[in-house]
C-alpha cells in the first residue's frame, strides 16, 4: 500500500478519532466496573467493534443473559448494516482477507467515510477504503482500552468531545449534497427519520433507513428526471 | 462456567452476529452488483443514510428544556458555515466541536 494513501485514509479519519476515542473510553469505563480485566475491554473492541452493540453489552453482562439473548439483541441492533452493504457491491471490489476486513469494519462512521470521500486520482481506492477501516478500527480498541485502564481516574474533560461524529456526519452530508444536487433523497430521507423518532425511537436507525429505501424505489423515476 | 469464559462466550456471539448483519448483502447479492436497481441504490441510498445520521446524532437533544437544543444547534450551525466558506472538512468539525465543548462545560445556554 502506498504511503500517500496512508495519509490520505489518516487525513479523513480524523475526525472518526475525536469520536472514537471519547466513546469507546466511555465504554471501557462502564466496562471495568463489572470486573473484568482492562485489556478484555480491548479484545471486545478488536473483534466485536460495534460501539452501540458493545454499550448494549454492559447490561447483558450485567444482568448475565443467556448467548441467545445475547445474540438476539446483536442482531437486532445492528440489522440497519444489512442496508450498508447493498449500496456498497459495486463500490467494494477487493477480494480475500481485505475484502472480509472492510465488511467486518462496516460501522456507520466507516460507511459514511467510505461512500463520502474519495482518494487522490491514481491511487488505489480499495486500500484507501482498507485503510480508512483500519484507522476507524484502532481508534475504537485505543479508546475501549484506555477507559478500561484508567477507569474513572481520568482527568481531562472530554465531554462533547463524541459530536465530532455529528459535526462529521453534517459534513459528509454537505459533501453528498454537491456530488448529487438533487433534492429528493434528501428530503425523503428528512421525512422519513423524523417519523421514525417520532413514532420508533428505540428503532429509529433501522426503521428510517428502511422506510427510506422504500419511498426512494416508489420514487425511482421521479429522481431519475432531476438530472 | 467462570466469569471470563461467560465474556469470551458473548464477545464470540457478538462479534459473530456483527459480522452476519455487515456481510449478509454481499452473499445474498453475490454478482449482481451491476444490476440497475442496485447502481440505483448505490447512488441514492449514501445521501438518504447521512441526512438519517445526522438527524439520529440530534434525536436526545431536549427540545423543551434548557437549553433548547442550542448547544447542538449552533455548533452544526457553525460546522455548516465554515464548511461551506473553507471547504475544509477537518477544519469544519473542529469548529463545531470546540464550540460544542466550550458551550456544554461552560454552561454557555444554561
Amino acid at each position: 500500500m502506498k504511503s500517500s494513501t496512508l495519509k490520505h485514509a489518516f487525513k479523513s479519519s480524523v475526525p472518526v478519532m475525536f469520536g472514537y476515542v471519547p466513546l469507546g473510553m466511555a465504554f471501557g469505563v462502564l466496562f471495568q466496573n463489572l470486573g473484568f480485566a482492562w485489556y478484555l475491554a480491548a479484545v471486545m473492541g478488536i473483534f466485536v467493534f460495534a460501539g452501540a452493540a458493545q454499550f448494549m453489552a454492559v447490561g447483558l453482562l450485567a444482568a448475565h443473559a443467556g448467548f441467545l439473548e445475547v445474540a438476539v439483541s446483536t442482531l437486532v441492533l445492528n440489522s440497519r448494516h444489512m442496508f450498508f452493504g447493498i449500496s456498497l457491491l459495486k463500490r467494494y471490489r477487493a477480494t480475500g482477507i481485505k475484502k472480509l476486513y472492510m465488511i467486518f469494519g462496516l460501522t456507520d462512521e466507516t460507511y459514511s467515510l467510505v461512500t463520502s470521500t474519495h482518494p487522490p486520482a491514481g491511487e488505489d481506492d480499495q486500500n484507501y477504503y482498507a485503510a480508512l477501516t483500519a484507522f476507524n478500527h484502532s481508534y475504537w480498541v485505543v479508546g475501549c482500552a484506555l477507559g478500561a485502564l484508567l477507569g474513572a481516574s481520568v482527568e481531562f474533560d472530554a465531554r462533547g468531545m463524541d459530536f465530532a461524529l455529528s459535526a462529521l456526519f453534517m459534513v459528509l452530508l454537505i459533501e453528498q449534497w454537491k456530488q448529487i444536487k438533487n433534492p429528493i433523497p434528501f428530503i425523503i430521507a428528512l421525512a422519513c427519520g423524523l417519523f421514525s423518532i417520532w413514532f420508533f425511537p428505540e428503532q429509529m436507525l433501522l426503521v428510517a433507513i428502511g422506510l427510506s429505501i422504500t419511498v426512494l424505489f416508489t420514487a425511482k423515476s421521479k429522481i431519475e428526471m432531476v438530472k | 462456567m467462570t466469569d471470563t469464559l461467560y465474556l469470551f462466550g458473548v464477545i464470540v456471539v457478538m462479534a459473530v452476529a456483527t459480522f452476519a448483519t455487515r456481510v449478509f448483502p454481499f452473499v445474498a447479492l453475490k454478482g449482481r452488483g451491476d444490476h440497475p436497481t442496485l447502481d440505483f441504490l448505490g447512488r441514492y441510498m449514501p445521501p438518504a443514510v447521512m441526512t438519517i445520521l445526522v438527524l439520529y446524532s440530534l434525536k436526545s437533544i431536549e427540545l423543551t428544556n434548557a437549553p433548547y437544543g442550542a448547544n447542538e444547534l449552533i455548533a452544526l450551525g457553525i460546522t455548516t458555515a465554515v464548511h461551506l466558506w473553507k471547504g475544509n472538512s477537518l477544519l469544519s468539525i473542529i469548529a463545531g466541536t470546540v464550540f460544542y465543548m466550550t458551550a456544554l462545560q461552560q454552561g454557555l445556554f444554561l
